[in-house]
């Protein structure tokens, strides 16, 4: 993936009287790599952008494109982290790491090996035996980012990954996100409730406002994607002048 | 083991009261359990293939309920178009009492087990429907737009997320229908043919034979129990992750 682009994309839920504007006019960009968050209150369309992004919905009006090609429906390289995970809990934490490989008809053996190395890089291993109902949250949270992984993919989405879960942790499983980034090199949106979460963890920031849901601003942070940066002033700085937009589009984050 | 204390314990009290109540109700219609074992031991041989016609009627008849209702119910319940058509009709038709076409059949079908069985699997095919139905509405959406975001054809969707969500809804309905079944099969069983525990325990009731009319009520019960507890087990065994 070089680019992802959506161009003046409008998303309407529902028709006639109940119809529901869900996006307003949205541009938004992703280059190759890039690590954009995108913060906002509720109902302010973060989810229906993710889902755009993915391929399960299409816009109303508006273009949404992958390469300069429209994207039609899910693609191969593309991985969606849901709100709620959408772990399958019938199945163990080893088939669900699996899942997509076996959606897509890779062999047993290799399944096998990708699951496993995905399962390591997230620290499930000990666990690919049990159920996803005996997990913690966290571990469901890396079980799910591990099904993602597993399928070697340059565009990675998630809807408030970290939401569940306690201060600590969340912090810890920030940095997972971050290293794992670095890492395997994919492209990745991140969605989410929290001030701090997109100024450590997104590039580029996308501070949307509800009814109906819009673009207020895009905040440049080029010094995401280092782990010193939480520490520093100008973190602070650029949490602050996140805080003040989120106010000022009338609403708010929650903690910072 | 502690499944197991409780059904010694449960056991016990049942005979306890059957033992207390044939006491104080002191009639030839309810004999003790100690005046109905030996009845049962000593026709064990003539219950068991009257015991084996209504097993084999039974295990058919929910067989073929639940093969033809399951798939039904899980299309229903997945398809909006089809709710429209079949929804109403389920509506109208689940609350009739199946029973009452029981003398339509003994006419189409005659007295033998054809009736008895297709009876049965009709009470079963509605009970199965509903209940999948219900269950394949209430699949968890996550899962699917995780299947559908990762490319996941409807059989996919189908094989690895609507299926085993709804497994524990099947064996439930198994368990509670397997009682209507019992329920029906001694109705239609007392009502025509000569086989059958039904028709033994209303043929004892004739003869004024009151132990072994018990003797087949005994083996009844056991019917009923010996299901419900092979449908317990087959759910434990298929819905492991539901204890995780
Ligand atoms: N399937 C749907 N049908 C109708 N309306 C919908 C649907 N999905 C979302 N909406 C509406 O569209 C708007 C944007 O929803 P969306 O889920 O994208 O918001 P969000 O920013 O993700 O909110 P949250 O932070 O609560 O997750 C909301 O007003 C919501 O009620
Ligand atoms: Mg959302």
């Amino acid at each position: 993936m070089r680019e992802l682009c959506f161009s003046h994309v409008d998303v309407v839920y529902g028709s006639g009287k109940d119809a529901i504007t869900a996006l307003d006019n949205l541009d938004f960009t992703v280059s190759d790599g890039e690590s954009v968050a995108i913060i906002g209150p509720s109902g302010c369309g973060k989810s229906t952008t993710l889902r755009l992004a993915s391929g399960l919905l299409r816009p109303s009006a508006g273009t949404t494109t992958i390469d300069g090609s429209p994207i039609q429906g899910p693609r191969a390289s593309t991985a969606l982290i849901l709100q709620d995970f959408g772990l399958l809990p019938w199945k163990t934490v080893r088939a669900n790491a699996e899942l997509g490989l076996k959606i897509r008809h890779v062999p047993r053996g290799e399944r096998k090996e990708r699951a496993s190395e995905a399962l390591q890089l997230v620290g499930l291993e000990e666990f690919a035996d049990a159920y996803p109902g005996s997990l913690s949250g966290g571990m469901r949270q890396r079980l799910a980012l591990a099904r993602a992984l597993a399928l070697d993919v340059d565009l990675l989405l998630m809807d408030e990954p970290l939401s569940a879960l306690d201060a600590l942790l969340r912090e810890q499983l920030q940095d997972t996100l971050l290293s794992l980034w670095r890492k395997e090199g994919y492209a990745q949106i991140l969605v989410t409730h929290s001030i701090d979460e997109a100024v450590y963890l997104g590039q580029r920031i996308y501070v949307m406002a509800p009814r109906p849901g819009h673009v207020v601003t895009v905040v440049q942070n080029e010094d995401a994607g280092d782990e010193a940066y939480r520490q520093s002033g100008e973190f602070f700085a650029r949490c602050n002048e996140v805080r003040e937009l989120l106010r000022q589009a009338g609403g708010g984050g929650s903690h910072a | 083991m502690r499944k197991a204390l409780g059904y010694i314990w449960g056991t016990v009290f049942v005979i306890i009261l059957w033992w207390l109540l044939a006491i104080g109700i002191d009639s030839p219609a309810l004999p003790t359990p100690a005046a109905t074992w030996p009845e049962l031991v000593s026709c064990f041989q003539k219950i068991m293939p009257q015991f084996w016609a209504s097993f084999g009627r039974i295990i058919l008849s929910m067989a073929i309920g639940t093969l033809l209702g399951a798939p039904c119910g899980l299309w229903i319940g997945r398809s909006k178009r089809a709710d429209a058509i079949f929804g109403p009709i389920l509506y109208v038709l689940y609350p009739v009492p199946k029973i009452v076409f029981l003398p339509v059949l003994f006419v189409l079908f005659g007295l033998g087990g054809e009736a008895k069985v297709i009876l049965i699997a009709i009470a079963i095919f509605f009970q199965m429907v509903v209940t999948m139905r219900d269950a394949a509405k209430h699949v968890p959406q996550g899962a699917i737009d995780s299947m559908l975001s990762l490319s996941a054809t409807k059989l996919q969707i189908f094989t690895d997320v609507v299926l085993p969500s709804s497994l524990p809804a099947l064996f439930t309905a198994l368990r509670i229908t397997c009682g209507t079944a019992v329920a029906i099969l001694f109705i239609a069983e007392s009502m025509a043919g000569s086989s059958g525990l039904g028709y033994y325990i209303m043929h004892a009731w004739s003869l004024l034979e009151y132990p072994q009319m018990f003797a087949g009520i005994v083996a009844m019960a056991a019917l009923g129990v010996i299901l419900y507890e092979a449908f317990d087990i087959a759910e434990r065994l298929t819905t492991r992750w539901r204890r995780a």
